[in-house]
């Protein structure tokens, strides 16, 4: 294979190469000319991956307004779509981050309970200052999600089969904790009403906006800024698009995954919170189903369940798509289990998408 | 062990400065090894091999596989610590415990794999793993990325290596070709590489034309100033590019040649044992 040339002597550029020169130097361009439709609109979808769920979202706002008319399209209702997806929505930005990396994070719905009960219930039974039990909330959850990194980094778990784990832990410890018994509305509006503070609603016109929802708002404008303008943010899509890359590139990938399983701990805490505004109480059995939600909304919001790719507005808009089909399919008059069965469409969809425009490098 | 040990220390004297092959006035090597010594179980990697890099050359390494050069080259990138033996650069021993160390010293390793990050921006991956701030109070306080620098920094690093054609320095790397990618990971190392770039067959996964880009990138880099230590199979590319060829046999280097004084068929029968290596450098 190598002794096609012989004697002595420095080889140049070997002969068959030669003739490179004269050889066609647009090949190296790789803005291809002819591209079919499908592959243009593959091609959008690759540089915009929020493109998908928005066209989804504004659809189904098209649909359901035409369907079921005024009743839909008015500020009130759309406001409580809002309301009804505050919760998903700030579970559904940690969840991102941690899918960001690749992971998955069955554990967010127990951490984001846990948290509230530490907070209702340190703060109303305990007789802890509310100044004191909040924090702690924050610091629980912010616990919880760093065991969850440390047992993935440093055990070299899968997430799954760690936040698996967690999951039933840190359900348990909400029974142990909370005594199985709910902290009443009103006891907390007595000992410690800054804790429904996100339940305060904001009227415009008809619209009712809660603080909750204007925190997830500024929670995901938060996120979104570490992701995109800080090393920080590069580094978590590089550790989930290639960890062995970002390792050799220079990147304490342990560290990164630490952090993000810890950040979102600290923001399902905080959803804690929110869930308290929501509900006005804190009850161990409230966010049964935020686990999987938070996936829906991560899934469908168009970030890859194999790291590296998404977005938090693509997240945002699939917890809106979720509230905007559950919302719109009952006002429609159809039975619930229709709207479970459109959001699985809407997850095979929205995965059966991910993996079309993934694979435009081949 | 004390036979070892004193057999290393004289190899020391002897090659503390080698003559280039060429004959020119000897130069200090920029990076050089001695009696690097690894074992894995059973397995000797390397046994006593020695290394010497000069400045601005572009030293070849081939050998067989198993020949022990890729055991020798994590050594020198840092991502292997051997068991005996000692390396220095610029004349300071130096022991590297992670890559990042290396790097930190100046050398710049192009991996097989590239280390690219497919989903990132070529500008993100040209900085990876040492983004730049803004400066002031956004980039100190909110560890705000100076995007704009980057992306400057980042277009001109690859027009400086003649890879013009990529047009959009925010496009993904995965939208990028095999040799496009290399370009990237070139720019990138000898971007950043202030003493030496150690590529390792940067040429393995490319078409004919693609190679011929990236031999030429070497060139330039070298022609800046910058030492490449080239691992490569291929035989052709590792004659026209090198000043000299580091030649591994079972464990340790067995030979140094010029290629302008040697064949590729004798470079191979070298490396396999087919022929005995030339006396001066039987060490």
């Amino acid at each position: 294979m190598t002794s096609t040339v012989e004697g002595p002597g420095r080889q140049g550029p070997a002969d068959f190469e030669r003739v490179l020169t004269e050889a066609d130097a647009a090949v190296a361009s790789f803005d291809e000319d002819e591209k079919t439709l499908l592959k243009r609109v593959q091609h959008f979808l690759h540089e915009h991956p929020t493109a998908v769920p928005f066209i989804v979202l504004v659809t189904g706002i098209l649909l359901f307004s035409a369907l079921v008319g005024d009743r839909f399209f008015a500020p009130f209702n759309l406001s409580l779509v809002l309301q009804q997806v505050t919760i998903i929505g700030v579970v559904g930005i940690a969840q991102t981050l941690i899918i960001l990396t690749a992971g998955i994070d069955l554990s967010v719905g127990a951490i984001m309970v846990l948290a509230s009960i530490m907070m209702a219930r340190s703060a109303v039974i305990w007789g802890v200052p509310v100044e004191i039990a909040f924090p702690l909330g924050l610091l629980v959850g912010t616990l919880c999600g760093f065991v969850n990194g440390a047992l993935v980094t440093y055990m070299r778990l899968p997430p799954f089969i760690v936040t698996l784990g967690t999951w039933s832990i840190f359900g348990a410890l909400v029974l142990w904790v909370s005594r199985s018994e709910t902290i009443r509305q009103p006891d907390i509006a007595a000992e410690a009403p800054i804790l429904q503070f996100t339940g305060t609603a904001l009227s415009f016109g008809g619209a009712r906006l809660t603080l909750g929802s204007i925190l997830m708002i500024l929670l995901a404008v938060v996120i979104w800024y570490i992701l995109n303008r800080t090393p920080f943010g590069r580094h978590v899509y590089a550790t989930g698009d290639d960890p062995e890359a970002a390792r050799l590139a220079g990147i304490n990938t342990d560290r990164t995954l630490l952090a993000v399983y810890s950040i979102a701990g600290f923001i399902c805490a905080i959803g804690g919170w929110v869930l308290i505004g929501r509900i006005g109480a804190a009850s161990p059995l409230a966010g049964q189903t935020a686990n999987l939600d938070s996936i829906t909304a991560v899934v469908i919001g168009g970030t890859s369940l194999f790291g590296g790719r998404g977005s938090i507005v693509g997240t945002l808009v699939g917890a809106l798509i979720v509230g905007v089909f559950r919302n719109g399919l009952a006002l429609y008059g159809l039975d619930n289990l229709w709207q479970e069965f459109a959001i699985g469409v809407l997850i095979i969809v929205a995965v059966t998408l991910d993996q079309w425009i993934r694979r435009i490098s081949a | 062990m004390s036979g070892e040990a004193v057999n290393v220390t004289m190899q020391t004297t002897v090659q503390a400065t080698v003559l280039p092959a060429s004959g020119q006035s000897p130069a200090e090597p920029i990076l050089y090894a001695r009696g690097l010594v690894k074992r894995y179980g059973r397995v000797t990697a390397l046994d006593h091999a020695d290394f010497d890099l000069l400045p601005g050359e572009i030293l070849g390494v081939i050998g067989d596989n198993g020949a022990g050069k890729s055991t020798l080259i994590k050594a020198l990138c840092g991502a292997v610590t051997p068991d005996h033996g000692e390396i220095f650069l610029d004349g300071r021993p130096v022991h590297f415990r992670s890559p990042m160390d290396a790097r930190d010293a100046g050398i710049e390793t192009v991996y097989q794999n590239l280390a690219l990050s497919p989903a990132l921006s070529i500008a993100d991956n040209m900085f990876l793993g040492r983004e730049r701030r803004k400066p002031g109070f956004t980039g100190k306080y909110f560890r705000r990325l100076d995007r704009s620098t980057m992306q400057k920094e980042a277009r001109r690093h690859l027009s400086s290596l003649g890879l013009l054609t990529i047009q959009n320095i925010n496009q993904t790397v995965e939208t990028l070709s095999g040799g496009q990618r290399q370009g990237v990971a070139v720019a990138r190392a000898a971007a950043f590489g202030s003493k030496l770039v150690i590529m390792d067959e940067p040429t393995a996964a490319l078409g004919v034309k693609e190679s011929r880009r990236v031999l030429d990138m070497m060139l330039d880099v070298k022609r800046r100033g910058l030492p490449i230590v080239l691992i490569s199979h291929n035989m052709p590319h590792v004659f026209e590019v090198c000043d000299r060829i580091h030649i591994h046999r079972l464990g340790r280097r067995i030979a140094i040649i010029d290629p302008a004084a040697y064949s590729m068929s004798d470079a191979v029968a070298i490396m396999t044992g087919a022929m005995k290596p030339p006396e001066q450098m039987a060490a």
